[in-house]
């Protein structure tokens, strides 16, 4: 169905490139998942398939890619879009129209698929992803998993044979993502749908892939999935557990893995994790940094938080977890005096941090948006840092000093636009930090993260505790907030749900609990570390 | 065609045309006089037409309109207080100091003698085209223009097309200033000021583009101008004649309600405008893969609305091209504006599609749900 051979893409002339030597088969009906790191070259993997490379983001490109028998060199992505369905990472950037039904008809239009059938399809399609309920919603009051269900049925409508899907669940809660993937697989068994995913959080799709593809600085292996994840460079924390283990062949699923996890259990019978929990977060002492007594937020008339009560202390990593659109950003920007507190109160550092000046702001509390670009507006990292420095009155070298602790191989000269997202998360947590504000607040920090990036971002955050800051982290990450959390705070709907220790947190619900929790349930375990240290202790 | 839509009893949205046409003839009523009972009396009826007629949850540009006309009408007589105007006008309301220019030429002067003349013509003025923009704010809350795009003619595809896509980044952009803004402030910053300014333009425009690269990509992916295959001749003579029919429109509009040309003038050039934009659309359209999705019936509603907006704008119309008294209001001396009754009686032609055009479909699923729903308890569910 697609084919590549020898293809290699370069943007710069003089650069590396970012693709060589590729040579990839893909067969009707196969599911193929894409991995590799940050910056590896999967996207323009991806776009290469429908010809957005090299037509539409320049370049050049050698060798040869077909699909379904048409050259990509000769075939514009307009003239593909009747077998290749592309489905970008920001499913709300792509949308042409504004409500539903629109949306999903946009593609057959073009096409110009006729009146009855475009109708038929609509309702097909709205079916097949559950989305006859939003039909006549207007896109931009639709949640993150809403939104990238229609992104899917926008293309899917118009019946490619291929679907090609970069980061489809990144930016979904647990639930939405099991969601989309499961409409996915379902599509892909039933109508023989080819489907080309890249994704980061292998966790949540490596059991449903055919074939897995490893991205490797620019080249290309691909192999059976259990077989390609015994040397990937990336690889999910179930991996990582039967790697520990010895298990042989790797488990994909939790199902997979409890079936061979009966030695390691019964090792461990009778052990308990030594997680180093701080003082603060055991015995709740201490005056919190922030604490919100029920707060209400409106955006616009819609009260988004009704009425919450959240308390963060020195020394502890809070996780702020809760459905797309439950009011983790709004509680996030409330703390920041972003948003005007309707009722009850909210106090960062005992100062309501709406009346602060925004330099006195810097000090009490820090924000890293969930787009840190957002933080940065200097051309070079050296300017950044420099203007961070300024901002706070801190000594010259102070953002530079912090940024080479959080990621030391970002380079002086660098655009921030061109740095990594970890790189560039890093870049904005540092100039957050500069202030020195005891209170530091991130939102989903991990979008876009390999493991790799993830792991430093968990060792800078818990060593920021240690240090006596609280941290505050909004994510959907599972997995991130059983290696890094010492309390997880559940909303929904604007209110508080669950506020307790994140081992007893996460183990007791099966949409938050990570894969090794599932694993050795009913043990209580939550990350393979915790499993390593207490093997290596035995 | 299905039957039913021709009855105006079935919820459903009403063709983008009908309203806009509608919400043109009103406009154009307004436009041919001064009477601020009459201006008052079309921004009534577009008001009550689209309170009872908007889709719930729709927005609603209505009000920010209006609020716009009252800026012109302030705006108008601020600046006729303030520079004067060669009105004649002998009752003097208050004497401001007055500023001696250097030239001390011609009709130009900086304060000096508020005559109420002054003033009235100045607010009759404002108030036209205060009505006129209630009117496109009303054609804009009944029908987005987003939908009326729907229906730009194929010949004219990419420029509706571009159109479109301006209408969603313009909000978009606003969307983007406020985020940047918020995160300025988390660096420490107020964002205001010229020189803060400046450093917030660069990442608003930054992501703005960025958006829009997006946005063609998935345009392109999604086979956007995959088959105008359409042969240079065929195109270059259907923009010729787009254009030409456009300027003959234009022209020809211009003249029917410019009182000054010559009135026979207006008529033809329209209908030939006319007649040269219909061919352009017959000749573009010929050859045109495309395919609409669910188009809009054009039933009986639909005519029922347009002809009601051009009843009313052509009975002011006629009243105007025969100096009926009260269209245009003398202010020299001053006299109390009146309601003359043929134009009035044309613009209550205007409201007939509050009864005679159908419900929307949400509305009339809430109103269906329970009819003692007020107006202020749909708002909630809606916004």
């Amino acid at each position: 169905m697609i084919r590549f051979e020898d293809v290699g893409v370069r943007f710069d002339d003089r650069g590396k490139p970012v693709l060589r030597g590729v040579d990839l088969r893909v067969d009707e009906g196969e599911l193929v998942l894409v991995v590799g790191a940050t910056g590896s070259g999967k996207t323009t993997l991806l776009r290469c398939v429908n010809g957005l490379v090299p037509h539409f983001s320049g370049g050049t490109l050698s060798g040869r890619v077909t699909v379904d028998g048409r050259d990509t060199r000769t075939h514009r992505p307009r003239d593909l879009a009747d077998i290749v369905g592309v489905v970008g990472q920001d499913p709300a950037a792509a949308f042409v129209t504004d409500t539903v039904e629109e949306e999903l008809a946009y593609g057959m239009e073009s096409l110009g698929v006729p009146g009855d059938d475009m109708r038929r399809r609509v309702e097909e399609t709205l079916d097949l992803l559950g989305l006859a309920e939003l039909r006549q919603r207007s896109l931009r009051t639709l949640s993150g998993g809403q939104q990238q269900r229609v992104a899917i049925g926008g293309v899917l409508a118009a019946h490619p044979r291929i679907l090609v899907l970069d980061e489809p669940t990144s930016a979904l809660d647990p639930v939405a993502a099991e969601e989309v993937l499961a409409a996915l697989t379902r599509l892909v068994h039933d109508l023989g749908l080819t489907v080309l995913l890249a994704e980061h959080r292998l966790e949540r799709v490596v059991q449903y892939a055919d074939r897995v593809v490893v991205v490797e600085h620019g080249q290309v292996s691909s192999d059976l999935p259990a077989a390609a994840m015994a040397t990937s460079p990336v690889s999910p924390p179930i991996v990582n557990l039967g790697r520990l283990a010895g298990w042989s062949p790797l488990p994909l699923s939790v199902r997979d893995a409890r079936r061979a996890a009966g030695p390691i259990q019964a090792k461990l019978t009778g052990r308990t994790p030594v997680r180093v929990l701080r003082p603060a977060a055991i015995e709740g002492q201490g005056e919190p940094l922030l604490s919100a007594r029920g707060l209400v937020v409106n955006r616009g008339r819609r009260p988004v938080l009704r009425g919450i009560d959240v308390a963060v202390r020195a020394g502890e990593v809070v996780a702020l977890m809760g459905r797309n659109g439950s009011g983790k950003s709004t509680l996030l920007a409330t703390a920041c005096g972003q948003l005007p507190v309707r009722l009850g109160t909210v106090r960062a550092g005992g100062l309501d941090p709406a009346s602060l000046r925004p330099r006195e702001l810097l000090r009490h509390v820090g924000l890293v948006p969930q787009d840190p670009g957002l933080l940065l507006y200097a051309e070079t990292v050296a300017a950044e840092c420099r203007a961070a420095d300024t901002d706070v009155r801190a000594a010259p070298g102070t953002t530079r000093g912090l940024l080479v602790l959080l990621a030391p191989d970002v380079e002086d000269s660098t655009h921030p636009r061109d740095l990594s997202e970890g790189q560039r998360l890093a870049l904005a947590l540092a100039v957050v930090l500069a202030g020195h504000p005891p209170l530091v607040l991130l939102d989903e920090p991990t979008r876009g993260l390999d493991y790799g990036a993830k792991t430093r971002l968990v060792a800078s955050l818990r060593a920021l505790a240690a240090d006596g800051h609280g941290v505050l982290v909004a994510t959907h990450d599972v997995e991130l907030v059983a290696e890094l959390a010492d309390r997880v705070v559940v909303i929904a709907d604007g209110e508080l749900v669950t506020d307790g220790p994140a081992a007893a947190v996460l183990a007791g619900s099966p949409a938050f609990a990570p894969q090794v929790a599932k694993v050795m349930h009913p043990q209580p375990w939550l990350t393979v570390a915790d499993v390593a240290a207490a093997l290596a202790v035995s | 065609m299905n039957r039913a839509v021709h009855d105006p009893r079935l919820p459903r949205l009403l063709h983008p045309a009908a309203w806009w046409g509608w919400a043109i003839g009103l406009a154009m009523a307004a436009s041919r006089t001064t009477n601020p009972l009459l201006l008052a009396l079309v921004v009534a009826v577009a008001g009550y037409v689209v309170a009872a007629r908007r889709e719930l949850g729709a927005a609603s540009p209505f009000g920010a309109f209006l609020r716009l006309g009252l800026f012109v009408i302030t705006l108008r007589v601020l600046f006729q207080a303030l520079l004067g105007s060669g009105v004649p006008g002998h009752t003097v309301l208050l004497t401001l100091p007055e500023v001696p220019l250097p030239l001390g030429s011609s009709g130009v002067r900086l304060g000096g003698p508020v005559t109420l003349e002054g003033v009235l013509v100045a607010a009759y003025d404002g108030a036209r085209l205060a009505a006129v923009l209630a009117c496109i704010g009303a054609a804009n809350a009944l029908a987005s223009p987003r939908r009326l795009l729907r229906y730009v003619p194929a010949t004219l595809y990419e420029v509706g097309t571009a159109l479109v896509v301006a209408l969603t980044y313009a909000p978009q952009l606003v969307e983007d200033a406020q985020r940047v803004r918020a995160a300025r402030r988390l660096r420490g910053h107020a964002g205001r000021g010229p020189r803060e300014l400046a450093r917030l333009a660069v990442p608003v425009l930054d992501s703005a583009l960025e958006r829009s690269l997006d946005l063609a990509a998935s345009m392109e992916s999604r086979g956007y101008g995959r088959s105008v295959h359409r042969d240079a001749r065929t195109r270059r003579r259907a923009t010729a004649l787009t254009l030409a029919g456009l300027c003959g429109v234009v022209a020809g509009v211009y003249g029917l309600l410019d009182g000054g040309s010559a009135p026979l003038l207006g008529l033809p050039l329209l209908v030939a405008g006319s007649t040269a934009a219909a061919a352009s659309l017959a000749v573009g359209a010929r050859r045109d893969p495309r395919s609409r999705y669910r188009p809009d019936p054009w039933a009986a509603p639909e005519w029922i609305v347009l002809a009601s907006g051009l009843a009313a704008g052509g009975l002011v119309l006629v009243a105007a091209q025969r100096a009926v008294p009260g269209i245009v209001l003398q202010t020299s001396p001053a006299v109390w504006p009146t309601l003359p009754a043929l134009p009035t009686l044309g613009l209550l032609l205007g409201l007939l599609p509050a009864w005679l055009s159908p419900m929307p479909p949400l509305r009339a699923a809430l109103r269906a749900s329970d009819p003692r729903h007020t107006r202020t308890q749909s708002l909630r569910y809606t916004s």
